[in-house]
């Protein structure tokens, strides 16, 4: 018997900006409302909510709205909701959504990811920092020697790339270059990319970690964004172009940082094809997490785009990544380029490609299928999309 | 002059590895039944579940698995630049530990440097931070 299926039905974004002095809950009420009026639903048929990572209580900033708020706040009557961290990534609580529809659980899931990272940290009275005087769990195995963001944990796996495959700066600098160009067709990027960036400009920047330099970094940012995830029989109800959901992944062998010798990517990225008749031959755009510009090297690698060790040679020069190349690469500017969406900012972009909706920045073509990606480390989750 | 490292909550699973360096050890939880350590540490082997475990003092040796020179002062006063490293621990399969390489300059590091432990105490904790053997 074959499965149901589940379909994206509205994407929806709030304002992408830095130092937003609308609330949390109105950026996502923002959000929502366009995601509605983009799939044709009103929020009486919406009967689930889920969301990644749920309410960030010591560090409000990364994640201001629960699922039970929004609930509350929209005035949802929900069938089915969700809302945590310990799961793959962010892109699995669209996935868990996908299973909720799918079993018949809820018929239209919103799922929203809130991010106020930026305004956070000009008004810390109201959103107190991470604290980092005592630390427990697994930052008591990094910060304390001020490893303290995840940007060191990230660089030593990309210095063992160079040491072990030869990647250069100037091959990882093709993912800025490259977020640049497109983030400058993006109108919604105009509050974190203002300018061209050239490779004198990255190869002379500001170092952070070793290889990584300011441009490598995604940008604290205040948005929300949300995804509609339909049931296959309640596609009546909407009035969009539905994008299937045809499979999801999101495997990890060792939860760690540090003592794990491939992030979770290399694991998730075999078990997506697993799932699936597709192949990574017709995938004709991705939208690959981005948070350090080492990222979607490693997932072009574990999604078997080219071998383990040559994702850097893949990218070199930016043509086949480039919006008219052969595997067009975070065509919104991904968060290096658009900001920190936190991980749904793929999903919307993949959506908004498949449908034809970009713009300056559409891909040329009649695209089909995309895969969107979310996380790194122990953290990883993909999304394969078909408009079929 | 560093602001003080943030110190790890201590608990039965992780206090022999935080205070060991009192008496100048680095210990490691290792099970009795297999031999194989389990790290970070738990008082349950992560590759057998048996639950006879006990911290055990390594060689304190090592090399350089990856490391990067960290330029980005994360905390107020934090000087920089400095080594965040991965050192896997001679007589330790399988681990790894995130530390500081530290007593040389930045840009003498480097990938499989033999280096051993030395420990910098604060508030009782003793951290373990690692040089490079000459």
């Amino acid at each position: 018997m074959a499965m149901p299926e589940a379909y994206i039905t509205g994407v929806g974004q709030s304002e992408v900006g830095v130092r937003l002095t609308r609330s949390p809950m109105g950026l996502t009420k923002d959000a929502i409302v366009e995601a509605l009026a983009d799939a044709g639903l009103t929020l009486a048929e919406i009967d689930g909510v889920a969301s990644y990572p749920g309410k960030s209580h010591g560090y409000l900033g990364f994640s201001p709205c629960g699922v039970d708020e929004v609930i509350e706040a929209m005035g949802i009557s929900a069938r089915w909701h969700f809302g945590g961290g310990e799961i793959p990534a962010q892109l699995s609580a669209i996935a868990e959504a996908a299973n909720a529809v799918r079993t018949g659980q809820a018929r239209h899931v919103l799922c929203f990811r809130t991010v106020y990272e930026a305004a956070a940290m000009s008004r810390p009275e109201e959103f107190p920092a991470l604290r980092r005087d005592t630390v427990d769990g697994y930052s008591q195995w990094t910060a304390p020697f001020f490893a303290l963001s995840a940007a060191c944990w990230v660089a030593q796996y990309a210095m063992r790339h160079m040491h072990r495959y030869g990647m250069t700066r100037e091959q990882l600098a093709q993912v800025a270059l490259n977020a640049n160009r497109n983030a400058l067709l993006n109108p919604a990027a105009r509050a974190i990319t203002k300018k061209p960036l050239s490779l004198d400009e990255y190869m002379n920047a500001r170092p952070i970690t070793s290889p990584f330099c300011l441009h490598d970094c995604d940008r604290f940012t205040d948005c929300s964004t949300v995804i509609i995830v339909s049931a296959g029989d309640a596609l009546g109800d909407v009035r969009s172009t539905p994008i299937r959901i045809a499979a999801s992944a999101g495997k990890v062998d060792r939860w760690s940082w540090d003592q794990a010798e491939w992030m979770a990517s290399y694991a998730t990225g075999p078990d997506l094809w697993a799932k699936t008749d597709y192949k990574p031959g017709d995938v004709d755009c991705v939208q690959f997490y981005d948070g350090f510009a080492f990222f979607p090297i490693t997932w072009l690698e574990a999604l078997g785009f080219c071998p383990v060790g040559e994702g850097h040679r893949f990218i070199e020069g930016g043509k086949r990544i480039a919006r008219d190349g052969e595997l067009p690469l975070n065509t919104a500017g991904g968060q290096i380029g658009a900001g920190r969406l936190h991980g749904f900012g793929f999903a919307h972009e993949a959506v908004v490609q498949l449908r034809g909706t970009g713009g300056a920045r559409q891909i040329p073509g009649d695209p089909r299928v995309a895969v969107a990606t979310s996380g790194g480390g122990p953290l990883a989750a993909a999304l394969l999309l078909a408009k079929d | 002059m560093n602001p003080p490292r943030p110190r790890p909550k201590l608990d039965d699973d992780n206090r022999a590895f935080w205070t060991g360096g009192a008496e100048g050890k680095l210990n490691m939880m290792q099970c009795a039944d297999c031999g194989r350590f389990t790290h970070p540490p738990r008082r349950i082997c992560r590759h057998c579940q048996s639950e006879a475990m006990a911290p055990v003092a390594v060689a304190g040796t090592g090399a350089i698995e990856t490391y990067t020179i960290n330029s980005q002062p994360w905390l107020p006063g934090l000087e920089v630049p400095f080594v965040i490293a991965r050192v896997r621990l001679d007589g330790v399969p399988d681990v790894v530990l995130t530390t500081n390489i530290v007593h040389c300059p930045v840009e003498e590091v480097g990938f499989d440097d033999p280096v051993k432990v030395t420990f910098e105490e604060q508030d009782g904790i003793w951290f373990p931070l690692f040089e490079r053997v000459r």
